[in-house]
């Protein structure tokens, strides 16, 4: 290009759309970041470490790795098959079922937690039948993990499908002529081919399952040191006005964004993977 | 296409995304519209217009209209900035474009609360112009674009990453001005990837219930938003009433949904 200036704006104009750009990130996203980490802090590592070290903060803690240690591997589960009978195959009504896939998206997460209410609920359609088996899943650990799945589901299957899609068949079908069977073929041909994008998916789906707030909220009941996951047991804690208890176990949290963010930034770099969000 | 299968799989993986979709999804989701068609019309009319339901309607929508209109604004400066210009801390701002996707809603809650109250960092100041941030419609507009935020630029990115500057090339050899190409070219072109990202911004906007609850107030009537309404009338053991308000908003998200999927696959087919 002999003119390459006619395509961008002027140095100053460049400076201070760069500097306005900066300003953004820095009141929207840094500013927020760093208020957990100074509010933690603010009465002291003492306290701070006395917050973390409480009974309660662990049992929400081992909760939260609990429900995420079994929504997490299903809907990895199921995103893998939902991606292999999408893109392997043909069939009618494959354009609806790859839509549904997303419908969660859609759904605020007090719905989706209300959802399960009136599933398994007193009033629900089990509501009785639980009862009187003896049975407990709402304002118990089943119910956190349902609603925790309902939240997470879509993450894994809307990451392979595109990248499977994209990839076809030819070498699948190669190993077959070659005479591998199917889990062979999965194992040794698809699983190294999508092993990144699986990654990535798995990555998003943790960090929304051990976050999640507003579906495991309605479904919790808030029992302390029962049904207390991190993110409720940091609100119980902060409507108490333990603020710097709150902040303490929120900077779990956070550091679980921060590790979140880096390994997805450190995928798309090496992997040349496009960004995504949700 | 009826080609025999040569692929393994093809009855078990669909077989076990059906059964998973359904139980976990559809069948959960049907559950919801069951109980609140079990309420009749005149019901559901008067649930909706009750007063304290279309306080929260107008909230939920208004403030989630604006947050998303002002994180189009926001979201186009830096998308630009990170797409045409190399500068140092680049590639930091990019991976931190995700943040209120990866925070814990709850957590953002507690901090934006904290930042925006009376005697927070910011809410201080602001109090001295008799602004009210945290527990006021304000409030909820602030989190509501936190939240919004991501979605504009990770789909504005890849469109204008893929401009190519031909079409800015002969703008400016017939005589326009930077600034005429830009409003006038590239602005339009941008367009399309601009309302999907704000109605994405939207669509979460109205369904957020973890950042907005804690900065709001949550005062029936001035600051409480849908979701929250659905949980109140939850704790109240106000089940039909719950499951109608939210049918309601889960017939607009879908809707909502459904348009951009519409605008998604008319651009595909514009671009071919």
């Amino acid at each position: 290009m002999s003119h390459p200036d006619v395509t961008t704006e002027s140095k100053p104009v460049r400076l201070l759309l760069i500097a306005g750009a900066g300003l953004i990130m820095a009141g929207l996203l840094l500013l927020p970041l760093l208020a957990v980490f100074i509010e933690a802090l603010r009465k002291g590592w003492e306290v701070f470490f006395v917050s973390l070290r409480d009974e309660a903060a662990l049992s929400a803690v081992t909760l939260t790795l609990t429900a995420a240690a079994i929504s997490v591997p299903l809907n990895t589960l199921f995103g893998v098959a939902a991606a292999w009978a999408v893109t392997k195959f043909r069939f009618k009504g494959r354009a609806l079922l790859v839509s549904l896939i997303d419908l969660p998206f859609a759904v605020s997460p007090v719905i989706a937690g209300l959802v399960w209410v009136l599933m398994f609920g007193s009033h629900g359609w089990f509501g009785q039948w639980l009862l009187a088996s003896d049975i407990k899943i709402i304002f118990a650990l089943p119910g956190i993990i349902i609603a925790t799945m309902f939240v997470t589901f879509p993450f894994v299957a809307r990451e392979l499908i595109p990248l499977m899609e994209s990839q076809g068949s030819d070498q699948e079908e190669a190993a077959i002529t070659l005479g591998a069977g199917g889990w062979q073929i999965f194992r040794r041909v698809t699983l190294p081919n999508i092993k990144w994008g699986l990654l990535y998916g798995v990555l998003l789906c943790n960090a929304r399952a051990m976050g999640e707030f507003g579906a495991v909220s309605v479904v919790s009941g808030h029992i302390r040191g029962e049904t207390n996951t991190l993110p409720l047991h940091v609100e119980v804690l902060y409507n108490e006005y333990q603020f710097s208890a709150a902040f303490a176990c929120a900077t779990l949290l956070a550091l679980l964004a921060l590790v979140t963010l880096g390994v997805k930034s450190a995928i798309e770099h090496f992997t040349d993977h496009s960004r995504s969000v949700l | 296409m009826h080609q025999r299968r040569v692929i393994p799989g093809f009855g078990l993986s669909l077989g076990f995304t059906l059964i998973y979709l359904s139980v976990l999804i559809l069948i959960p989701l049907a559950a919801l519209f069951l109980k609140a068609a079990g309420l009749g019309w005149q019901e559901w009319w008067n649930l909706l217009v009750s007063a304290r339901v279309l306080a929260a309607a107008k909230l939920t929508f208004g403030a989630s209209a604006a947050a998303a209109a002002l994180s189009s604004v926001l979201g186009t400066i830096v998308t630009w900035v990170l797409v045409r210009y190399r500068f140092p801390g680049r590639r930091l701002m990019d991976a931190m474009i995700d943040l209120p996707f990866a925070l814990p809603t709850a957590v953002a809650g507690i901090t934006l609360t904290t930042i925006y109250a009376p005697n927070g960092w910011v809410g201080a100041y602001l109090a001295q112009f008799g602004i009210k941030a945290a527990y006021s419609p304000l409030g909820v507009f602030i989190a509501l674009t936190f939240v919004g935020f991501p979605f504009v630029v990770r789909t504005l990115q890849p469109v204008l990453e893929d401009f190519t500057k031909d079409t800015e090339e002969a703008a400016a050899m017939l005589g326009a001005g930077r600034w005429v190409t830009v409003r006038r070219v590239v602005l339009p072109m941008m367009l399309p990837a601009l309302i999907t990202g704000f109605t994405l911004a939207f669509a979460r906007a109205i369904g957020e219930y973890g950042s907005v609850i804690f900065i709001s107030g949550n005062l029936p009537m001035k600051t409480e938003i849908l979701p929250l309404l659905i949980v109140s009338q939850l704790e109240q053991f106000n089940v039909p009433a719950a499951a109608v308000i939210a049918s309601a908003m889960l017939i607009v998200s879908f809707m909502l949904l459904f348009s951009i999927n519409l605008l998604q696959r008319w651009l595909d087919w514009r671009h071919r």
